[in-house]
This record gives C-alpha cells, sequence and structure tokens, in this order.
C-alpha cells in the first residue's frame, strides 16, 4: 500500500461521510458547512491529482463565494429548521431511477477498465509542468474559446436577469 | 524523502506562527500607544519600561479569565468559529517569500515556507474562506446583534472580494507569474506601486474591509450591534477573534509590501540574503502604522454607503484599471515603445479621478447642498 493511496482512501472516507452528513442533517446550517468539507475535500483530491489550479478555483469559488451566499440566504431567511415540506410525488421514482442508472454507468466503467487493462494515465506533462496555468490558459482561449464565450454570455444574462427581476419588484411597490 | 527536509519545513512553520504570534501581541501594543500619540494621550506605558510588558500582562489575564458559554448556543459551531478564525490567517503567511536563500552550517535555506505555482490564487481563496469563522460566530451565538453582525460580515467581504481579486490580478499580470517570488523578482527594477498607484489604493481599500478594520469595521459597529459577531465570547474565545483579526493586519501587510512595494527587496539585498526579512519588516511596520492612522482618522461609514462604495465605485474602477494595465502591458510588448507602458499609471490616475469626482457629485446631491 503506497502512501498516496492511503492518502486517497482517506479522502474518499471524509468526501462521503461528509455527503452523508450534508444529506441527514436536520439544520440547513450545518448542511451547508458539511458541504463546504465535500468541497474542500475534493479540492484535495485535485491536488493529488497534480491540478493546483483547479483545487485552488474549486476553493475560492464553490467553498469561499457560492457557500457563503448559501449561508448567508439561510441565515438571512432564518431558514435553519424548516418543518419538512410536502414532498412531490414523483420525486422519489424519479431519483431512484436516476441513482440507479448512476450506479450501472459507474460500475459498468470501473469493469471496462479492469478488463482493459487500461493503466489510469497521470495527466500529461503540460499539465504538471510548471507552466501548467500558461498551458491552460492557451487552451482555454485557442482550442474551446467558443465554449469559453458561451459560458460568460450565459453567466452575464443571469446577472442581468436577477437585476431586472429585482427593479420590476420595487416599481410595483411604488 | 531525506527527513533533514522535514525537520526544516516544521521548523520554518514554527518559527513563521511564533513571528506572527509575538507580532500579534506587539501590534496591540503599537496600535495603542500609535493612537494614544495622535490623540495626545500617553497609553499604556506602566507595565515594563514604555509599557512594553502590556501585552503578557494582557495575555495572562485573558487566559485566567472566565469562559461562559451562553445556554442556548449551537456548542459545536460556538467552540469551532474561533478556531476557523484563527487558522486561516495563520496559513495565509505560508506563501508569502521572506527573502531568497541563506547558508546555514553549509546547508541552502530557502526563506520561505512553500514555492507554488498559484501562490496568488491560494491567498485569494484561503482569504475566502475566512469570513466562515466570523458568520458562523455570528449565527451560533443566537443572540440577534451577533447575527446580524455576522451577515454583515458576510455581505461586506463578498462585496469588497471582487475588488480584490481584480487587484490580484494587476499584479499578476504585471507579475506575469502567480507565483509571489517571481511576482518580487520581477519589481528588482520598479515597484509595482509606481506603475499602478490606483491598483495599489484599490487593493488597501479592499483589504481594510476584508479584515474588518475601521473604518469598515461594521461587523462590530459598537453603537449599534454592541459587539457585533462576537458579542457572545469571553476569555480565551474572544482572544482568538482579536488574534485573528491582528494577524490578519500583519499578513495582509505583508502581502500588499509583496505585491505593490518590492516585498524583500532593497539595497544589497543580493549580497546578504537576511537583510530580506528585515527589509520586510520594516514595509510591514509602515504599512500597519497606516492602517493605524486610517483607523484613527476616519469615522465608521454607514452601512448602505459601504455596500455601495465596494460596488459601485470600487468594483467598477477596478475593472477598469484592470484593463488599462493590461491594454498597456500589451501594447508596450507589441510595439515596443515605453510610451504605452508609462500610459498606464496616467490613465488609472485619471480614472481614479474621475471616481472621486462621481463620489463628491453624489455626496452633494445626496445632502442638498448642504455638503
Amino acid at each position: 500500500m503506497t502512501s498516496e493511496l492511503i492518502v486517497f482512501l482517506v479522502l474518499s472516507l471524509v468526501a462521503i461521510s461528509s455527503a452523508l452528513g450534508m444529506l441527514f442533517s436536520r439544520n440547513a446550517v450545518y448542511s451547508a458547512l458539511f458541504l463546504v468539507l465535500n468541497f474542500v475535500t475534493v479540492a484535495v483530491f485535485y491536488l493529488l491529482l497534480g491540478a493546483p489550479f483547479i483545487a485552488m478555483a474549486q476553493i475560492t469559488v464553490y467553498a469561499g463565494a457560492i457557500m457563503v451566499l448559501f449561508l448567508f440566504v439561510i441565515m438571512l431567511l432564518g431558514a435553519e429548521s424548516l418543518a419538512p415540506a410536502q414532498s412531490l410525488p414523483w420525486q422519489r421514482p424519479l431519483a431512484i431511477l436516476l441513482a440507479v442508472i448512476l450506479a450501472v454507468e459507474s460500475i459498468y466503467l470501473v469493469f471496462a477498465r479492469a478488463r482493459s487493462d487500461l493503466v489510469v494515465t497521470a495527466p500529461d506533462i503540460a499539465v504538471n509542468s510548471m507552466d501548467n496555468l500558461r498551458e491552460m490558459a492557451m487552451t482555454l482561449f485557442n482550442q474551446f474559446l467558443l465554449p469559453f464565450e458561451v459560458t460568460s454570455i450565459l453567466l452575464l444574462v443571469a446577472m442581468v436577469g436577477a437585476i431586472v427581476l429585482t427593479k420590476q419588484v420595487k416599481g410595483e411597490q411604488r | 524523502m531525506d527527513w533533514t527536509i522535514w525537520l526544516e519545513w516544521v521548523l520554518k512553520g514554527f518559527i513563521l506562527c511564533l513571528i506572527l504570534l509575538t507580532g500579534f501581541a506587539y501590534l496591540t501594543w503599537y496600535e495603542r500607544r500609535a493612537l494614544a500619540r495622535m490623540q495626545v494621550r500617553v497609553g499604556p506605558n506602566r507595565a515594563g519600561p514604555q509599557g512594553l510588558l502590556q501585552p503578557i500582562a494582557d495575555a495572562v489575564k485573558l487566559i485566567f479569565k472566565e469562559e461562559l458559554t451562553p445556554g442556548r448556543v449551537y456548542k459545536v459551531v460556538f467552540v469551532l468559529a474561533p478556531v476557523f478564525t484563527v487558522v486561516p490567517s495563520l496559513i495565509l503567511a505560508a506563501v508569502i517569500p521572506l527573502g531568497t536563500s541563506f547558508n546555514l552550517f553549509g546547508r541552502e535555506i530557502l526563506l520561505h515556507i512553500s514555492n507554488i505555482n498559484v501562490g496568488v490564487l491560494y491567498i485569494m481563496s484561503i482569504a475566502s474562506i475566512a469570513v466562515y469563522g466570523i458568520v458562523l460566530a455570528g449565527w451560533s451565538s443566537n443572540n440577534k446583534y451577533a447575527m446580524l453582525g455576522g451577515i454583515r460580515a458576510s455581505a461586506q467581504m463578498i462585496s469588497y472580494e471582487l475588488a480584490l481579486g481584480f487587484c490580484f490580478a494587476i499584479a499578476i499580470v504585471m507579475g506575469n507569474s502567480m507565483n509571489l517570488l517571481d511576482i518580487v523578482n520581477a519589481q528588482k527594477g520598479i515597484w509595482f506601486v509606481v506603475i499602478q498607484p490606483v491598483g495599489a489604493l484599490i487593493f488597501w481599500i479592499a483589504t481594510l474591509a476584508e479584515v474588518n478594520r475601521a473604518p469598515f469595521d461594521m461587523p462590530e459597529a459598537e453603537q449599534e450591534l454592541t459587539a457585533g459577531f462576537h458579542s457572545e465570547y469571553s476569555g480565551m474565545k474572544f482572544a482568538l477573534f482579536f488574534m485573528a483579526e491582528y494577524q490578519k493586519m500583519i499578513v495582509i501587510c505583508m502581502i500588499m509590501a509583496t505585491l505593490f512595494f518590492g516585498g524583500y527587496l532593497g539595497p544589497g539585498v543580493d549580497k546578504f540574503p537576511l537583510l530580506g526579512p528585515v527589509y520586510l519588516f520594516g514595509k510591514v511596520i509602515l504599512l500597519l502604522f497606516a492602517m493605524i492612522w486610517v483607523r484613527a482618522t476616519w469615522p465608521r461609514i454607514r452601512y448602505d454607503r459601504l455596500m455601495a462604495f465596494g460596488w459601485k465605485i470600487l468594483l467598477p474602477l477596478s475593472l477598469v484599471v484592470a484593463f488599462i494595465t493590461a491594454a498597456g502591458i500589451l501594447l508596450a510588448q507589441e510595439f515596443n515603445n515605453q510610451l504605452y507602458f508609462w500610459s498606464i499609471p496616467v490613465l488609472s490616475i485619471i480614472s481614479a479621478m474621475v471616481a472621486v469626482m462621481f463620489i463628491y457629485r453624489d455626496l452633494r446631491r445626496k445632502s442638498h447642498g448642504r455638503f
């Protein structure tokens, strides 16, 4: 057993238990905190894979910005412990179906990998080199320019939408 | 791996923590003396010569104070919140280069704990995590004042993080790297504060808001919220919040010095690398003095104006300044003409003046000409 495998196993244990904790805690704030722990664990996974940029971006964006906003909203609305809402009738069967599909797919992938004894290769040198940031920016702005720009427009639209929605409410009040 | 490398890492981390902790203790003394001097008072001068033993007396007092845990708090989070606040402020310092390297018993010792490739991003991510401690302290106290303090803290820190991020981007563009050591080395010829004074100023203001210092100490505004997020804390737990704030001040000043004021660079640092930490220390002391000076000078700003200032002035201005910097550097490289390069400070200062004009007009309109 290599040290890397031990670290991986411990981390996966933390990730899975924090995800379960998120699902089963009664208090919304605790749920949010478990989710933060989960995000940080995933960031450490990225570090193990030799991708420090994505790890740091994961912490900054998800743990640092999005979850703080979640906590902010939960605290502002005082929604820590809402009474259990009326559950949607079609929600449970659909959730079970999707979960089964996901499980079957991942098991299939694991076995397919094992049979063709495809060794999981480390990311290529470009990602691991000292210049990993520059490489990534080059790929992002050359090879994936269109998806990148579309994403940015999507975000802009969402932002404008939020502003427009709040404006309308103000106008009606007057 | 060689065990001496581990020993070196542990020792360096230990020494850095010690420096930060001692720095915290003496920063309180420094601040009280400096504030007293500005307000024509004497300040603490009883314990030891010039009151130099005052921090030790304070520490002893805080350790022996009764620690009260109110009955209806969310206990686990209440106990963990001070820890969540202190830890980020300590580990932030890990990536800051204190110097190059020196020889000790024939062994080269690097003067930084870790020289990671994404140093600036590391600082950003840890700084964005730091808000949790304050928010959770406010929420877990189960007290309306503390809660309001926590909510204010989260809103304020998120808002000012944006402008802060653009200032980091400016430093990255000018240093052509995310590695802090490279950024410092890029300032060998000229400090970044000369090229981009407005960026440095925005960085300064945004960091004041990030560490909740006056005039942006809304989360603990005494006359509105008693003591804000730490109302319910006492004894050592309160001391941890206090410690986190002062350590953050020190670390933020170190980051500011590294990004804009040449870090450990100074005359003769190439020959005697041990001068590096000394120069950095001097710069940090000066920046800390500026922080204390700001606290002594400005009154606390009103909460809605704080938000308006962050979103309507600092964010657009930092966007414009970042654009000017990037464009100037690109044009200077493309046409090999230093004129474009020197248009960066000029254009940035002009845009900052426009921003100041907007603030002035807005304030005058709001006070109906009585401004």
